[in-house]
């Protein structure tokens, strides 16, 4: 790919242009080997927006290859093999959505067709989630979170968020309905959903962080900027932790979830309390779980998800890197901001000294525009967190979340190999006692036999299930890990380019200011 | 006191490289492990040098050598003295070099390769920046039209073996530093005198004040360009690590990272030099102006201080003619503090005059050239966010989004 391509000006010819789109065609082929397999769709090279062929694109969906061809529009491979029989390639539908617009439903069949290594299966799986999807059409609603506002005094004081819920789906009683919810409200939230679904493998949204520090310096009321900051921090974060765990379909269905959106009123969640009983019953959990982690050596039969551990790891390295970075670019953008203003008014003192009318003047004018400069960089400094920073947070949450149900899994493997060796057991124990010749403890032995068997099936049917749960949420969430990055650093250059036009503006008005020194 | 004669003030616009008498300029310089070498080249028509041009070596030191033999003389008292240039100090920039082949292996190639360029830059700068200074130094001289003439500038420009000028030793530098200390008590002293004439009094008034808010600006200025400096830093290493992301992820993000990591790339190396124009348009124009106001306050001491003189041998010579004892003497101090005194004052005042010009032009050159090349830079990282590829990204990017949706129908 073109290294250092310098942007050709504007209103060159047509010719360059074209070079560069191709430059930029090369951006959406996804360049997936045959042996990764990736359930994220494809994306289109070029789309008409531009004078882009798509001639050249043209011809290429109807061979569909499986294996790496760049120029392959629908290279959303799978993966062809035949250890792991029960694995269902998470694909189907999100592959298709990737076309141009212009002729959506004749790409579709051909990639189909071309799954017939494994095609009933797809089949079947593929009209199970369209149907999915088919529910998920309705699924229009909107959260809001706003005003927030302090209740009560004093170390017992705690900030009210208004929760606003705009939808059209059935479930809910009305089309638009708001409540007031606390911080200890979200985090019982969380806490019920995760009971109820973590370890049975759906990825819940993680709710966001604590802060002692924060708060308190809310409840002691002290109104500085670094208060007002942390609340609109927290309000941001609970808006897209909502917002996040809504678009979950599963966990819209919840009737908690419900609860908490509509009714006015809701219990206490007290075992979220950092010092409650119960929580610190799940801190004693969480090192339980890291010790047991440390011993469950399991014997991953699935190449899929022992790739996808490991890519895990690389991503929540990679994402913890890049957050730090963001950070301290958020801190010394806010640093040149503050030293661009003590400049500016330094510069317009030494304007006020200098004696030379015109001179005095241009100075005077160098610091007006270096005072827009550093509002220019506070709101720059205001995207970067916002924008990039927080969101860079929440996935490296996301993905302790995803850590998290991968671990279940383990665990409800570990369950069933126990199970099994139990049911091994027991096996024995009835041989023995058939040869002693006990037919009392025989019949008991027998009866456990059948109760472990079941039990080593039931065991079996978790492991399957939460592994297919686990699949389809993996894909779920990397779609939806997409679709936000892209959003975000779009909005994050666009921001970049504000405040470049800006600039731009408040030097050419000082330009002739200068010239005018005589 | 006697009035001064009022010379019609010329407004000598002086422009520091057309006087074809004389033209003095730094034609390179050799960084060596703690020292700089510059190379003085000089080309002149005037009959005191053997050669119509030559060029000689010279340290900092000697720099230092001919700006003290300056201050030290007598004779150019009235003159504002070309403030000296600063040490070459390379010792940060060294610093950071070599903690960055310590850490080599704790980064990956491409980030080692990348801090190094920056590095070598910032270093390049610095040298850039010494030389200039050293070069303005001695184009001041050079355009003077009494230092010019100075025997010690001319054995500087010519005699090429070492001027066998060591730097001050310890004791010597205990004793500038107590000179400086009784001057600055003095000049207190001094300062607190008002001055029958207006335009001095105006003038003392005006550089006092002047003085200090361009040693805040200054300061002020250097924090901001710094931090401008840590910016771009930090975009490069946003840079690096978006890149990792981009050649480890498996999703289609992995080339968007890619193309945003080299965006940012891009971008970095922009604001790096617009943070470096800043720091030279801005922050040493101040600098130096903080240094040649402080020469001009000297000047402006120096008067006051041969005022005092004028004064006092005054008051001798009442005295001696009152007493009727040593007359003749007094009366000859006090003819010899009074030329020098209005000597003083002339040229004082034509220095302060040219100061002025000096000073707007320097200003406004620097101005016009800062905002221009923010113009220019700004424009370029907006090309670079606005160009055709990007836009298409952009656009495509949108409609993708949509198309996501459009789908999961």
């Amino acid at each position: 790919m073109a290294a250092e391509r310098e942007p050709p000006p504007l209103g060159e010819a047509r010719q360059p242009e074209l070079e560069e789109l191709e430059d930029g065609e090369d951006l959406f082929t996804s360049t997936v080997s045959t042996l990764e397999s990736s359930p994220s769709s494809p994306e289109p090279a070029s789309l008409p927006t531009e004078d882009i062929s798509i001639n050249s694109n043209g011809p290429k969906p109807a061979e569909i290859i499986l294996d790496d061809d760049r120029e392959d529009l629908f290279a959303a491979t799978e993966e062809v093999s035949l250890d792991s029989p029960e694995r269902e390639p998470i694909l189907s539908p999100d592959p298709t959505p990737a076309i141009t617009p212009v002729t959506p439903t004749t790409l579709v069949t051909p990639r189909m067709e071309s799954k017939s290594i494994t095609a009933p299966v797809i089949f079947d799986r593929s009209r199970e989630e369209i149907e999915e999807e088919a529910n998920g059409d309705v699924f229009d609603i909107e959260i809001n979170v706003s005003d927030p506002e302090k209740v009560g005094d004093g170390m017992n004081a705690y900030m009210a968020y208004r929760v606003t819920t705009k939808t059209s789906l059935s479930m809910f009683h009305k089309n638009e309905f708001s409540v007031k919810r606390r911080f200890s409200d979200f985090l019982g939230l969380h806490s019920k959903l995760a009971t109820k679904y973590l370890h049975v493998g759906y990825i819940v949204p993680p709710a966001p962080e604590k802060s002692i520090v924060g708060m308190t310096k809310v409840k002691v009321g002290k109104e500085d900027s670094s208060s007002t900051e942390f609340v609109e921090k927290r309000r941001a974060a609970l808006e897209r932790y909502l917002q996040r765990t809504v678009k979950h379909p599963t966990l819209l269905q919840d009737p908690d979830l419900r609860q908490f959106l509509e009714s006015s009123e809701l219990p206490r969640a007290v075992n979220t309390q950092a010092l409650s009983g119960a929580g610190i019953l799940r801190m004693v959990n969480k090192a339980a779980d890291a010790v047991n982690k440390m011993t469950i050596k399991m014997n991953e039969s699935d190449a899929w998800f022992e790739e996808k551990q490991q890519q895990f790891e690389n991503l929540d390295q990679q994402l913890r890197k890049l957050h730090s970075n963001v950070e301290a670019l958020v801190c010394h953008r806010k640093e040149l901001s503050a030293n661009t203003a003590a400049f500016a008014k330094s510069a317009a003192m030494l304007g006020n000294s200098e004696d030379h009318t015109a001179l005095s003047r241009a100075l005077s004018q160098l610091a007006e525009v270096e005072e827009k400069i550093d509002q220019l960089h506070q709101e720059q400094a205001f995207a970067d967190f916002y924008v990039f920073s927080e969101l860079l947070g929440d996935y490296i949450r996301l993905i302790a979340a995803v850590k998290g149900v991968l671990d279940h899994r383990m665990k409800c493997w570990q369950k069933w190999q126990d199970a099994q060796v139990t049911l091994q057991k027991k096996r024995e124990a009835e041989a023995k006692l058939q040869l002693a010749n006990k037919p009392d403890k025989l019949q008991q032995a027998k009866d456990e036999i059948k109760e472990w068997e079941t039990k080593v099936q039931q065991g079996e049917r978790d492991f399957e299930q939460i592994s297919k749960t686990i699949r389809k949420e993996v894909g779920r969430f990397e779609k939806e890990r997409v679709k936000d990055f892209k959003t975000v650093i779009i909005k994050y250059l666009e921001s970049l380019v504000q405040t470049q036009q800006q600039l731009i503006k408040y030097w050419e008005a000082f330009l002739p200011e200068a010239k005018a020194i005589a | 006191q006697s009035a001064l004669r009022s010379t019609p003030l010329r407004a000598i616009n002086v422009d520091l490289q057309t006087d074809a008498a004389l033209q003095v300029d730094i034609s390179d310089a050799l960084s060596e492990r703690d020292k700089v070498k510059f190379t003085v080249h000089t080309k002149s028509s005037l009959p005191n040098f053997k050669q119509n041009e030559f060029s000689v070596v010279r340290q900092h030191e000697e720099f230092i050598w001919l700006h003290d033999s300056f201050v030290e003389n007598e004779d150019y008292a009235g003159y504002i003295i070309p403030p000296a240039p600063p040490r070459p100090d390379f010792d940060a920039s060294r610093e950071k070099l070599q903690k960055l082949g310590e850490g080599e292996g704790s980064m990956t190639k491409e980030e080692f390769t990348k801090m190094k360029q920056e590095l070598e830059a910032e270093y390049l700068a610095i040298f850039k920046k010494t030389v200039a200074m050293h070069e303005v130094f001695l184009c001041r001289v050079a355009a003077h039209p009494i230092l010019r003439k100075d025997l010690n500038f001319h054995v500087f420009l010519e005699y090429n073996q070492d001027l066998s000028v060591r730097g001050k030793n310890k004791k010597e530098k205990l004793e500038d530093f107590f000179k400086n200390m009784v001057k600055s008590a003095d000049g207190v002293i001094v300062s607190g005198i008002k001055d029958v004439d207006d335009f001095f009094e105006h003038e003392r008034t005006f550089l006092v004040e002047y003085h200090n808010r361009v040693k805040d600006a200054s300061g002020k200025s250097d924090k901001m360009t710094r931090s401008h400096k840590s910016v771009a830093d930090d975009c490069n290493r946003i840079g690096s690590s978006l890149y990792t992301l981009g050649t480890q992820d498996s999703t289609d993000m992995c080339k968007f990272f890619l193309k945003v990591s080299e965006l940012f790339d891009k971008t970095r190396k922009i604001e790096a030099r617009v943070s470096a124009d800043e720091d030279l348009k801005l922050s040493d124009l101040l600098k130096y102006y903080l240094r040649e106001s402080q020469a001009a306050k000297d000047l402006l001491y120096r008067r006051s201080r041969s005022l005092v003189d004028y004064e006092n041998a005054n008051k001798a010579l009442d005295k001696a003619r009152a007493k009727n004892k040593d007359v003749l003497q007094a009366e000859t101090t006090q003819q010899v503090c009074c030329q020098k005194f209005e000597k003083i004052s002339e040229s004082a005042k034509q220095e302060l005059v040219d100061f002025k010009t000096r000073r707007v032009a320097a200003f406004r050159k620097n101005l016009v050239e800062l905002a221009e090349l923010e113009l220019k830079h700004a424009k370029v990282i907006k090309t670079y966010f606005g160009c055709k590829t990007l836009r298409v990204c952009l656009s495509v990017m949108k409609i993708m989004g949509q198309a996501f949706d459009l789908l999961t129908i």
